[in-house]
């Protein structure tokens, strides 16, 4: 029987017993804190049902101290089955993703004690919520994968919203400023490329930078036309939801993931694009090519810095198309500094998710649902201050970062300006 | 010497101010009414941005309307450029020392807001003797930032962790922890519901300067201080040596016998102290009690302060001030000619940008050679 001797392993099996410790700890620390210690217990209700969708089940009442105890006691054994496989060898991301949800139903079932969770309503919110973080994920994917940063993502959202708002208020047209958000995206990313690429700025600076461009503009014209000509210039209303017909009706799954607007259809089509296209597709080889190694690349005759260009811009437009979620499919009028740092959250979701679109995805998926989570809790009323848990999604991006639970690999060229002939720098 | 080194930077503000007088003059709907006629439409925009220009001035430097005491009287303007100069120097040595050793101190807003709570906790919960009272403040102050910034150093020399998705992080952290804790009993004020701590004691508070009619405060002694010390730091000590050392290409330095990691985590120490110093010295100085807006936006403005000073303690000096008398003009001009505050935001990032691609200044004013300075060297997430 093989001994855990941390000295006698990998690194990478070092960070995996890290994390099963981890998970030992959190399991543990469930199963006293919130199903061993609570005194009193209340009911907790689970709704299910959200609109007009199929019931198959309207609501699951059960009493908070139980299900805590049954969710922690699930989250032990999906250690342990961690555990079993980890001596095999083997590792599971969905049993991982199945600890976390244990964990999660455990917390919430001690912290939502004698209320009412719109389960449902929840999983739809957080999917909404998480709409911009994903669009700014795929921008920086494609950005990044080719090698240049891009912090300028905030900025690029920040336009999408203000340009969609602007124009669909100013021509009483949504689709007028639907189709515009992307350009919008795009011009501050040629801004980008052209300091970054042809200047080799340097790129953390430049997209700093340029966000503190946009938000200066964007609060300047705000305060100067947008607030005195409202009606013109700010009266956008949002996209309604729209109900795919059957599928919207599936119990859970529907509501959440077949009524929503168009901005959100579109996401799935993006999102789907780009991951079929950067592993199957010419374009997405070289653009992985020239992210990596770029003198191989150009050796065999890509030109980098121009894919690298059209990349940059093709992934500011579409951070410009995520940034009139806030407007067209939110609450339809712009309002100052709207994406309140969801660009930098984008950015940590995609580094979370090792740069790659799908992985991305799914960390965006879990900051937003965190960020609902936070919302729902504040509302009913919880022994924990709201302002610790709008603190969670920044804290897990730091432990995330700093490699405790896997060491992250930026694409090797990232950051570095190319110059043609070979060699960096 | 020096007139080379400041050319750049000089007619990179030129330009941006000229841009965002456009700006000014063509967002103006009565410039945009004259649209059929060019001459008047001209004349209309350049009494516009004029206007706008002239409140810049006036509440930055020198107002005749208040001059009405005599002479002096219209100089409150300047001392409020170098109240808010002075966080804005720290603030600015804290992410220009920092880009000396390669590192991206975008923290340093959170930094600051750590050491304004350790500052203003000290000062209005002990009762000490007047200068003890203010150096305990500002020791708590330097410790937790100092510790706040440490922490990022220290993380990216055992793991890799790159400073800026952290640093950006642990502003948000900072910010939030900041809401909670004005929130708690503890920093309420008395009788106040909205989110304002207790005035700092007097016994801790920094002198005026110039009597009790303008806000000018002993602080800018301690920021200039701060800049000579971090020029000694970074001329003449070993220490600074290696911060240099390993700001210019770490695995040389490394071969070299120096320890990056230690380097690293050293010097945003320092960093995040200057940082914690300036949110000391606003609180102390300035404001006397802690909000939620305490942050302000010094931790924004000192990245383009150090970028525009071009990572010197000097140049930081000067372009701390400059930077401090658009604030503090613009808040008049604000309130004088209905322009936004943000059109400083604009400015500041325009000249950065210029400073960036000196190209754009060279083929614009047909230079020939231009004092680049030290190249903004590029790095990726790995290095």
């Amino acid at each position: 029987m093989s001994s855990f001797n941390p000295k006698n392993m990998s690194t990478p099996e070092r960070r995996r017993f890290r994390g099963l410790i981890t998970m030992l700890v959190l399991s543990i620390f469930a199963l006293i804190v919130f199903a061993y210690l609570p005194e009193e217990s209340a009911p907790v209700t689970y709704g299910f049902v959200l609109g007009g969708e199929w019931i198959l089940l309207k609501e699951w009442i059960i009493d908070s101290k139980t299900a805590s105890t049954l969710f922690a006691v699930l989250a032990l054994l999906t250690t342990a089955l961690s555990i079993a496989l980890f001596k095999l060898k083997r590792s599971s991301r969905i049993v991982s993703f199945i600890f976390g949800s244990t964990f999660l139903m455990s917390f919430l079932s001690w912290a939502a004690s004698g209320k009412f969770v719109p389960f449902t309503g929840l999983l739809q919110g957080g999917l909404l919520l998480s709409v911009p973080l994903i669009f700014g994920a795929m921008a920086g994917v494609i950005s990044e994968r080719s090698g240049v940063i891009n912090i300028a993502i905030e900025g690029q959202l920040l336009a999408g919203a203000f340009v969609s708002g602007v124009l669909a208020s100013l021509f009483a047209n949504n689709w007028i400023g639907l189709i515009f958000a992307p350009f919008a995206g795009a011009l501050i990313a040629v801004l980008l490329a052209v300091f970054a690429i042809k200047y080799g700025i340097d790129q953390v600076i430049l997209g700093f930078v340029l966000n503190v461009l946009v938000i200066g503009l964007t609060n300047f014209l705000y305060k100067k036309l947008l607030i005195p000509y409202q009606s013109e210039w700010n009266s956008a209303i949002a996209f309604a939801p729209i109900e795919i017909p059957l599928l919207s009706k599936i119990p859970v799954i529907g509501p959440i993931f077949f009524a929503q607007s168009i901005i959100v259809y579109l996401m799935y089509i993006v999102v789907t694009l780009i991951h079929i296209t950067l592993f199957k597709s010419k374009w997405g080889l070289r653009t992985r090519a020239v992210g990596e190694h770029p003198t191989a690349a150009e050796s065999v005759g890509i030109n980098v810095n121009r894919l690298r260009f059209k990349n940059v811009i093709l992934a500011g437009a579409i951070a410009g198309l995520g940034g009139a979620f806030f407007t067209l499919g939110a609450v339809g009028s712009f309002s100052k500094e709207m994406t309140a740092g969801k660009g930098f959250i984008a950015l940590a979701a995609l580094i979370f998710g090792r740069w790659s679109p799908m992985g991305a995805v799914a960390a965006a998926l879990i900051f937003g649902f965190a960020d609902n989570l936070q919302g729902l809790l504040t509302i009913i009323g919880t022994p924990i201050p709201s302002e610790f848990m709008l603190m969670a999604p920044y804290i897990a991006t730091i432990i995330a970062v700093s490699g405790f639970i896997g060491k992250v690999r930026a694409p090797a060229a990232d950051g570095i300006p190319y110059k043609r002939g070979g060699g960096s720098r | 010497m020096i007139f080379e080194k400041i050319k750049l930077p000089i007619l990179a503000l030129i330009v941006a101010l000229f841009v965002s007088g456009l700006l000014i003059a063509f967002s103006d709907p009565k410039v945009l009414a004259l649209k059929g006629d060019p001459l008047s439409m001209f004349a209309k925009a350049l009494s516009i941005a004029g206007a706008a220009y002239w409140a810049l001035f006036r509440g930055s430097i020198y107002d005749p309307q208040l001059a009405d005491t005599g002479f002096f009287g219209g100089l409150y303007p300047l001392s409020e450029t170098i109240v808010v100069s002075t966080p804005l120097i720290l603030t600015g040595l804290s992410v220009a020392l920092a880009f000396k050793a390669g590192l991206f101190n975008i923290g340093a807003q959170g930094q600051f807001i750590v050491g304004a709570i350790g500052a203003s906790y000290v000062g209005f919960t002990f009762e000490l003797p007047i200068v003890l009272h203010t150096v305990a403040a500002i020791a708590a102050a330097i410790l937790s930032a100092g510790l706040y910034g440490g922490f990022v150093g220290l993380l990216k020399a055992r793991t890799g962790a790159h400073e800026v998705i952290v640093t950006i992080m642990l502003n948000y952290v900072a910010g939030y922890f900041l809401l909670w804790l004005l929130s708690t009993k503890a920093f309420l004020r008395e009788g106040r519901f909205d989110p304002i701590a207790p005035e700092v004691l007097e016994s801790s508070r920094l002198p005026r300067l110039a009597g009790q009619d303008f806000r000018l405060h002993s602080g800018i002694f301690i920021a200039l201080l701060a800049a000579v010390a971090i020029w000694w730091l970074l001329n003449r000590s070993t220490l600074g040596f290696k911060f240099r050392a390993v700001g210019a290409n770490a695995k040389a330095s490394r071969t070299a016998g120096i320890s990056v990691a230690k380097s690293t985590t050293a010097v945003m120490v320092i960093a995040g102290a200057l940082a914690g110093l300036g949110g000391a010295v606003h609180i102390l100085g300035a404001d006397h009690a802690l909000t939620n807006e305490v942050g302000g936006s010094f931790g924004f403005d000192a990245i383009t302060v150090a970028l525009l000073g071009r990572g010197t303690p000097l140049g930081t000096v000067l372009a701390a001030l400059l930077f401090g008398a658009l604030r503090a003009g613009g808040l008049t001009m604000q309130a004088s000619t209905e322009t936004p505050l943000d059109i400083v935001l604009i400015i500041q990032a325009l000249v950065v940008l210029f400073i960036a691609a000196p190209a754009v200044i060279k083929s614009i004013f047909r230079l020939k050679s231009v004092d680049e300075g030290q190249a903004m060297a590029s790095k990726g997430w790995n290095g």
